[in-house]
């Protein structure tokens, strides 16, 4: 097991080296200048470049880049002179990852009993009301239930802060339009793995053992029909990060995504490709984490790791 | 020989049984008029080609029918009680304690996220009051029993660990944990390659021998019949079309459905890669034919046969079939040769006995 988490580990330093390169390239491919502002004099400008080592050939700005970000060094920030990139990230990751973690816990975890409860009562009104439901979330875009959100809970009916990033209750509006998509793409896989799994074999021979419906699921169903659910863990989170973009200027919370967009617009691009890899990071740990999890859940899957 | 068993009350009593399920097609009749009785202690077979009907009689002595199933009449009595007028709390009380069930493929029946030893001790838990410590170690005792020696080591490991036949043992012993009075047994062998079979098969006798219980066996084999059942039941198209003693019906039989399963079946006499299936199909249970349904497939059908349902005629108290060749009068037909070999063993071998 060790050895299978140093060998993912290795290739997760692979993936960000990668990742590392093609940004930096892609980057400097990119026609926008960090200080196209034509208000700036030429000989302020030529200083800047210099300070930033912009005026050295690209073979070693690239060289300089990576050495520093081995040492954990992203630069410094274009648009906020003398803040490094990495203390940026530390100030705005908090309520990101807040919000994040919030969604994913009661995205799945609601999906999961949403799409149980539509596979037991199969072809019901009450599977039909959680598959018009997941319909819904799955098709409207989160920054539309962050909008209504917002405007009915907050400001119509003042349940909530309207805005900012003012302790827990400012996160719960923020995080059900974030829970939105991974709870309704959650009940749908969960919906049918669990229909499956209720007509399988082992589930006959478990009600033939006297068990009542509610056992049946509670120690056979939930579990098998689960497995599938955490290969779908991984793409949920990068559309998370991608959503928390939007969603996060909707509540105008000071997180990575606020950064990020505003990074874009003012050629940031240190930011932009430090917060490129912290995503990279993030996304290649949930997916070491996703696999391992795995191994727990499916005896089948450990085994066969453990011969790795 | 059962035969000769005194007459003992049955354990498990079915009568009239129809069963209908509910289908877009319109009313599916699988099984029209099913009645036999199932004694403590004996082994009865229900043979029968696919879609005959095996399953769901089984299956509605369980309480474990489709949601689309309809019972349309009928009784199945077990001690002094209607299972058809269970309650879910009633039958789950039953299932897995009184009445247990063995699957027919071993590979899909165990759940694959389980330890098996919890799988085993799991209707111990559900029956009985037993701690989880005193369960497993019962479990390890049957594990042995249906063949597992090294069941304590192996305790914790998950059904993928195990061979086809070591999961059917394990299937098997979490149908006996409870030394239920009756086993019912779906095709238990079919998946499984022939030696071990064999092997099931003898477990099984073992078991009954152990733990008294009635089996009621169900195949599409008559092959394996003769090493595990006292009496035979015979099903087409929804009903039982003859009943006997495993002798009567291997070698007496009377409805030319149970000669085509006979003639079907490999002998060591019989070269067995010269493989006869009787030819046609089963009818459409949607629309059942008014007579003898195996009369489109019959080569000895009369005209009464595709008009008129022929009546139970008995053969012998154990044995009846239902067929109009029993009718006082019916023509004598020319046996297939086959059959012919199996009449001329009955006769030397068995019907001065019978008379005895
Ligand atoms: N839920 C259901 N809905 C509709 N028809 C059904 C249903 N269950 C069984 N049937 C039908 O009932 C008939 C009897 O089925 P059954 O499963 O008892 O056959 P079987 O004798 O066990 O066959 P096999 O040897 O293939 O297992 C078949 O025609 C089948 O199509
Ligand atoms: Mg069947």
């Amino acid at each position: 097991m060790v050895k299978y988490v140093l060998k993912r580990i290795g290739y997760l330093l692979l993936t960000l080296f990668i990742v590392a390169s093609i940004t930096f390239f892609l980057m400097k491919l990119l026609p926008g200048t960090p200080f196209n502002n034509p208000k700036i004099p030429a000989a302020q400008i030529a200083i800047l470049r210099k300070q930033y080592g912009l005026d050295l050939p690209v073979w070693q700005q690239y060289l300089n880049y990576m050495v520093g970000i081995a040492h954990g060094d992203f630069g410094e920030s274009y648009q906020f002179a003398g803040q490094t990139v990495s203390y940026l990230i530390s100030t705005r990751i908090g309520p990101s990852l807040q919000l994040g973690v919030q969604a994913m816990i009661i995205g799945t975890l609601l999906g999961i009993l949403l799409g149980a409860i539509a596979a037991i009562r199969k072809n019901t009104w009450v599977d039909a009301t959680a598959t018009i439901f997941a319909i819904i979330g799955r098709s409207i875009p989160n920054f539309v239930f962050a909008a209504l959100l917002q405007f009915w809970l907050a400001y119509k009916w003042r349940l909530f802060p309207i805005a900012l990033w003012d302790g827990f209750s400012s996160s719960i509006l923020p995080t059900l339009a974030l829970a939105m998509a991974p709870l309704a793409n959650t009940a749908r896989f969960m919906r049918t793995e669990m229909v499956d799994v209720l007509s399988s074999d082992y589930i006959e021979l478990a009600k033939s053992k006297g068990e009542s419906q509610w056992q049946v699921v509670a120690k056979h169903a939930m579990r098998n029909s689960m497995i599938p659910i955490v290969t779908i863990i991984g793409p949920m989170a990068v559309d998370l990060m991608l959503g928390s973009l939007v969603v996060e200027n909707v509540f105008a919370i000071p997180g990575i995504g606020q950064q990020f967009v505003q990074s874009i617009t003012t050629n940031d691009y240190p930011v932009i490709m430090g917060l490129t890899m912290l995503y990279s990071v993030m996304l290649t740990v949930v997916i070491l984490i996703v696999d391992i999890l795995y191994g727990f859940i499916d005896p089948r899957i450990r085994l066969s790791g453990e011969g790795n | 020989m059962a035969t000769n068993k005194p007459a003992e009350e049955p354990i498990l009593s079915v009568k009239d049984l129809k069963i209908d399920f509910r289908t877009f097609a319109g009313p599916v009749h699988a099984i029209r008029d099913v009645s036999f009785d199932l004694k403590k202690g004996e082994t009865l077979a229900i043979v029968g080609e696919s879609g005959s009907g095996k399953s769901v009689t089984v299956r509605s002595i369980m309480g474990l029918l489709a949601n689309n199933a309809h019972i349309a009449s009928g009784q199945i009595m077990f001690h002094d009680a209607d299972i058809l007028k269970k309650t879910k709390r009633q039958l789950n009380a039953m299932r897995g304690n009184d009445i247990a069930m063995i699957f027919q493929d071993p590979m899909t029946s165990l759940d694959p996220t389980m330890p098996i030893g919890k799988q085993v001790a799991e209707p111990l838990r559900l029956h009985t009051n037993i701690s989880e410590k005193k369960a497993l170690a019962e479990a390890v005792r049957v594990l042995k029993l249906v063949g597992i020696q090294d069941a304590q080591e192996r305790l914790k490991d998950y059904p993928h660990q195990f061979s086809g036949g070591q999961r059917q043992r394990i299937v098997i012993a979490i149908a006996i944990i409870n030394h239920p009075q009756i086993l019912l047994a779906d095709e238990p062998t079919t998946a499984l390659d022939v030696t071990i079979q064999a092997q099931i098969i003898h477990l099984l006798k073992e078991i009954q021998e152990k733990i008294d219980t009635s089996i009621i066996f169900i195949t599409h084999d008559l092959g394996v019949v003769a090493g595990i059942a006292d009496r035979v039941a015979v099903m087409y198209a929804g009903k039982i079309i003859e009943y006997g003693t495993v002798d009567e019906i291997f070698y007496n039989a009377q409805h030319p459905y149970t000669w085509g399963l006979l003639e079907a079946m490999p002998t060591l006499e019989t070269n067995s890669d010269r493989l006869y299936a009787i030819p046609g199909t089963p009818p459409d249970l949607l629309d059942p034919p008014k007579g003898d349904a195996f009369a489109p497939r019959n080569p000895f059908a009369m005209q009464i046969d595709l008009e008129q349902q022929p009546p139970f005629f008995q053969v012998s108290p154990t044995h009846a079939a239902a067929t109009w060749l029993l009718y006082p009068g019916a023509p004598k037909v020319e046996l297939p040769p086959e059959i012919k070999r199996r009449r001329q063993i009955w006769e030397t071998q068995f019907a001065g006995k019978e008379a005895e």
